[in-house]
């Protein structure tokens, strides 16, 4: 694709007039003929990170700080994802680079960067923003990817994280999972009165909004992989209930008509049902809702706790957790139901079980010996690697690209409280995510499109 | 509809904050000088008197020989006093994960429920809610806490004090 590819990536929940367009800069400098010299392989253990230089991009029109917050945003990106080691802006030797001028590789291999993202942000007279970035082979001398953008001032933050992802896809050949959010509940107050809100913010903490007041008990919020919408358990009704949330419009509904209390639900992967489970007694089972003709199915019908439901990325598959065998362990059963298979077989409980969109692996939550660990397993239950553990870890949900997990931390005590982390699959790189409270049941949205 | 439900979970709340306040204050025991002022077949005689919960072993739902008496009492003081219904809240401690524990709640809150069902309390008098591990009573960090909060309690619909 010589020449300029055009396409457009619309942002739902936001008005028309603020649509980002991109546009691949045409390849003014030499093509790059040869594999390039940067890659990384994430499939590794313990990965070096990958030095990347990435001077503050230039501006024009007076927008120099707009311009230095978003090459800070695609720094702490590529960062926290634990490939890239973003170096020291000091250390540059080449300064003030233009993003149309081929950038001097000695300097930049001084300093040992293999990596160097050049940009520049221009105010349009229409008020618009112009943004460009080429990231640059440093060894190998070549442009590797030049990308404009146009889009209003306010985007600015997704902007960047956009640019992080084109990055991160062009150096790991993964899709990258930067310009997303991740909804979760926000608590407040003291440890036995707690006043949990359902929240929604960017992947990197950026941008918190409130979806609910505070009113009712609000737990397990899950995103549509297909619309604005997540489902979520709320103890506002009758009974407690599963409810689907429009985060767009902020309209709410109940799902289904259950005689009892719902519970744990979670979308099949083309969003067209909820999966959940449904107390009857002192047994929960596994339902299934048809999300347009409103028909419920059964899935299991045992004298257990069979809860935790989540889809294959196939959508032929359900991994749940049941106590049917005595404790918490992990089951796989086709998505009709029917007779389950026991995966997990190691010494203590599991729980919360989820696939991976990849399909290759299922995360969980592990209790042995009074610590919590998450961990993942591969469908057939085998391959358990254990990727963090302490007081208390719980309910791991997937990046978009299935290389990370974001899960919540407990503290003891009555000062203590959940926060929001993430792990990469190697174990190795944890981070928190800030959040302006406690928060748990974290959920990753879908890459954003 | 609606309406009644949010006066019945008003009443709900206040019986609950009481519990609560006793727990804080004394655990288990009678608080001295109340017993006195307690008018018989009020909120406060259910939950001073007879005792309004029933404790569980670490993931489990099966009551001990004290829970039996405590419902047993319940039973025979719901009998007397024909006009309350109940919601039986079912709760798990902090360490389990959470939709588990939601489960493990509601199935404590059965227990109970058909103990006091054995003992002749119509069924149509009971509700059950789970409240998982969500509504802790006791926030320290050790197993007396954690065993406080395993609990299953009774609550009258429409008490007064």
């Amino acid at each position: 694709m010589r020449g300029i590819l055009k396409a457009f990536i619309g942002l739902r929940g936001l008005a028309a007039s603020t649509r980002l367009v991109l546009f691949s800069i045409a390849m003014v400098f030499a093509q790059s003929s040869a594999q390039a010299l940067v890659e990384i392989d994430i499939t590794q253990g313990n990965i070096e990170p990958l030095p990347i230089a990435l001077p503050s991009f230039s501006s024009e029109g007076g927008g120099s700080k707009l311009a230095a917050d978003m090459t800070s945003v695609i720094a702490a990106d590529l960062k926290r994802s634990g490939l890239f080691n973003p170096l020291d802006p000091a250390s540059f030797i080449q300064k003030n680079m233009s993003v149309n001028s081929t950038p001097r590789f000695g300097d930049w291999r001084q300093i040992s960067a293999q990596a160097l993202v050049t940009g520049t942000v221009i105010k349009q007279p229409d008020g618009r923003l112009r943004a460009e970035f080429r990231l640059w082979d440093v060894f190998a001398a070549e442009q590797m990817l030049g990308q404009q953008f146009y889009t209003t001032p306010e985007n600015w933050r997704r902007l960047a994280h956009i640019i992080a992802d084109a990055i991160y896809e062009r150096l790991t050949g993964e899709k990258g999972y930067f310009d997303t959010r991740i909804v979760f509940v926000d608590e407040t107050g003291p440890k036995d009165k707690r006043v949990k809100r359902l929240a929604i913010m960017d992947q990197d903490g950026a941008n918190v909004r409130y979806l609910t007041r505070g009113d009712d008990l609000v737990l397990t919020p899950r995103f549509s992989p297909s619309r604005q919408e997540i489902t979520y358990m709320s103890y506002g009704g009758a009974d407690p209930s599963v409810y689907l949330l429009n985060i767009e419009t902020g309209q709410r509904e109940i799902v289904g008509n259950f005689p009892g209390m719902t519970f744990a639900p979670r979308f099949s992967p083309d969003g067209q049902s909820v999966v959940m489970s449904l107390q009857q007694g002192g047994n929960a089972n596994i339902f299934k809702m048809d999300l347009r003709s409103r028909r419920t199915t059964r899935l299991t019908n045992t004298a257990a706790i069979d809860t935790s439901p989540s889809y294959s990325p196939d959508g032929r598959q359900i991994v749940f957790e049941s106590d049917r065998g005595g404790t918490q362990q992990l089951y796989v059963m086709n998505a009709n139901g029917g007779s389950a298979q026991r995966i997990s077989f190691g010494p203590g409980r599991y729980s919360t079980p989820v696939w991976s969109p990849r399909g290759d692996l299922i995360a969980f939550t592990k209790q042995h010996q009074g610590r919590f660990m998450i961990g993942v397993m591969r469908p057939d239950g085998k391959g358990e690697r254990i990727l963090t553990e302490g007081y208390h870890n719980e309910g791991p949900a997937w990046s978009p690209n299935g290389r990370v997990l974001v899960f919540f931390r407990d503290t003891p005590g009555a000062t203590g409280g959940p926060q929001v982390w993430t792990v990469d699959l190697t174990g190795y790189n944890e981070q928190r995510v800030d959040t302006p409270a406690f928060a748990s049941d974290p959920s990753w949205s879908p890459l954003i499109n | 509809m609606l309406k009644r439900v949010n006066a019945a979970m008003g009443a709900r709340w206040i019986a609950v904050c009481f519990a609560a306040l006793l727990a804080a204050a004394c655990a288990q025991t009678k608080p001295d000088g109340l017993t006195g002022n307690v008018k018989p077949g009020t909120g406060q005689d259910f939950v001073v008197n007879v005792g309004d919960r029933v404790f569980f072993e670490e993931d489990k739902s099966t009551l001990n020989a004290q829970g039996q008496t405590t419902l047993a009492n319940q039973a025979k003081w719901l009998s007397r006093y024909s006009q309350y219904t109940i919601t039986v809240e079912g709760h798990a401690d902090e360490r389990g994960t959470r939709q588990y524990n939601i489960a493990l709640g509601a199935r404590r809150a059965q227990a109970a429920r058909d103990y006091l069902v054995s003992q002749g309390v119509s069924a149509s008098r009971i509700k059950t809610i789970s409240y998982g591990k969500e509504r802790p009573v006791a926030v320290c960090n050790d197993n007396s806490c954690w065993s406080q909060n395993r609990r299953a309690v009774t609550v009258l619909n429409n008490a007064t004090n």
